[in-house]
């Protein structure tokens, strides 16, 4: 098993209202092998043995699928490569290499400690619009609405967002104008979203700017670094069922 | 475990304006689109009654003459065009301010994260091509400079606009600044024109290489087109008729 060793920065930041700063960290034999979460613990361990304070930064599933982690590596929300911060290993860097690891830094996601913001904004993004009524009961048949194959296609595409922010903090503007879009052309594109449809895009762009976050400048940073690889395509869907919502509510057109 | 802060609201109301289209993000967002269509309609207009200094004086001189005897019309279409500028300008700052707000800090390490240069410098590009056309308007509409343009006739008594071209991309100064001019409004335009389609909503996976080549090529078209003039005129591919004198400063 071969070793590596790294020099880390490594954002601490006691509260939202602490002005923070980076500690300098010379990891030494970490396994190749390691993930970039488990490179962390290490740190961390070490540092507790040490009696010092680890570096606080959140995880749940690890593999890639819940989007509770968020971190910028290098510049790059959720690091190098495809995938969440959790699915980077340590053999996609060089030994010896300087790692600075930053929170999101958006106005958004108030810094909860170190590497941990709060993302609650993108759940009042979701209540405000991101749903679709049902009937309660039995679960009808699948094949009861009937989807053609593109459209389910480009619907699950969108349906891939894990909600972790990276498209966010990736735009110079905070915009999350990718996470809202996908919402959108999700739900819009489905037979079950219908009901919602003409006031789902109002209301969430609403709140998207309630809570301060910034507009799109289409420079498609968010698409580039999309764990979920979901296309900036749905922004284009977002811009055109917004202002269909805003168009029909002017004129007062019901369909 | 840490309870998570409640973040506080957004305490800032969007713009007061009751119209939800004109505070909302991508309502803004489509009039800046709109507007950028009809000031790319204007340019290549431009470009194309420009080009008329290739086939000489008389039809550069007959295209100017045509133009101002359209009266009324000429206002028309000059206040919407000062509207689609005031309009584009506007709603881009308060689209700007909002998104500087919207990241407090920066990062520390820069990553620019696959975004084209040319979308990174629309604001600065935007603002010199502004700086610039108020000089072009000074220079060539109001013969703020030059106020012996206005004196300079042709044979059939028409406006000298060829001699007044002519003479003032004889200077390389005059011609240089032009040329830079053009070039950033073709960086504009590279990114303007593909990003449109995106802000009203055209674009699919498929289009979207198709909007961002086809605008780069219309950039590059605008931006050969109209640096081909002074070009021409250093040249000395396009002169003057007679040998009337050319730009004082430099001679």
């Amino acid at each position: 098993m071969s070793t590596m060793n790294f020099h880390l920065r490594l954002w601490k930041q006691k509260c939202a209202s602490d002005k923070g700063e980076f500690i300098k960290i010379h990891a030494t034999e970490i396994p190749s092998e390691c993930s970039f979460l488990e490179m962390l613990d290490i740190v961390n361990n070490r540092l507790t043995r040490e009696g010092k304070e680890p570096v606080s930064f959140a995880s749940d599933c690890r593999e890639g699928i819940c989007g509770t982690c968020h971190m910028v590596i290098n510049g790059v929300p959720q690091g190098p490569g495809r995938g969440a911060a959790c699915q980077v290993y340590m053999r996609k860097f060089e030994n010896g290499q300087p790692i600075t690891v930053e929170p999101f830094r958006v106005g958004a996601f108030p810094i909860v400690k170190d590497l941990v913001v709060n993302r609650s904004a993108y759940d009042r993004i979701i209540r405000s619009g991101g749903f679709i009524s049902e009937h309660t009961g039995g679960a009808p048949d699948a094949s009861t609405s009937l989807i053609p194959k593109p459209v389910a296609d480009a619907a699950m595409d969108a349906a891939a967002c894990i909600g972790c922010g990276a498209c966010a903090a990736a735009c110079p503007n905070s915009s999350p104008m990718l996470f809202v879009g996908a919402k959108v052309t999700h739900l819009g594109l489905l037979p079950q979203g219908q009901a919602e449809r003409k006031s789902r895009a109002r209301n969430m762009v609403r709140t998207m700017q309630e809570e301060g976050f910034g507009n799109c400048s289409n420079y498609y940073a968010c698409e580039a670094v999309c764990p979920a690889n979901v296309p900036a395509s749905v922004i284009a869907m977002l811009n055109r069922e917004y202002i269909r919502g805003e168009v029909s509510e002017a004129i007062g057109a019901i369909d | 475990m840490t309870r998570p802060a409640t973040p506080s609201k957004a305490t800032k109301k969007s713009c007061a304006c009751c119209i939800p289209l004109l505070s909302s993000p991508i309502g803004r967002k489509w009039i800046v689109a709109l507007t950028g269509i009809a000031l790319i309609l204007f340019v290549i207009g431009h470009l194309l009654g420009n080009l008329s200094i290739f086939a000489g004086p008389d039809a550069m001189n007959a295209y100017a003459a045509f133009l101002k005897s359209t009266g009324e019309l000429l206002w028309v279409v000059r206040i919407v065009l000062l509207t689609c500028v005031a309009l584009h300008i506007w709603f881009t700052i308060t689209l700007w301010r909002e998104n500087l707000a919207a990241r407090p800090q920066k990062y520390a390490e820069k990553n620019d994260l696959g975004i084209t240069v040319y979308a990174r410098l629309m604001r600065i590009s935007g603002l010199t091509v502004l700086a610039f056309v108020l000089y072009h308007l000074a220079q060539f509409t109001w013969e703020a400079f030059n106020p012996e343009y206005k004196t300079w006739v042709d044979v059939q008594g028409r406006y000298d606009v060829y001699r007044m071209v002519v003479t003032a991309f004889s200077c390389p100064f005059v011609s240089a600044f032009y040329v830079l001019a053009v070039g950033l409004l073709g960086m504009h335009l590279s990114h303007g024109i593909a990003s449109l389609f995106q802000t009203l909503g055209l674009t699919t996976e498929k289009l979207r290489p198709v909007f961002e080549k086809g605008g780069l090529i219309i950039a590059w078209i605008i931006f050969l087109g109209f640096a081909s003039i002074p070009t021409a005129v250093l040249l000395h591919l396009v002169k003057l008729p007679s040998s009337l004198p050319t730009c004082p400063f430099c001679q």
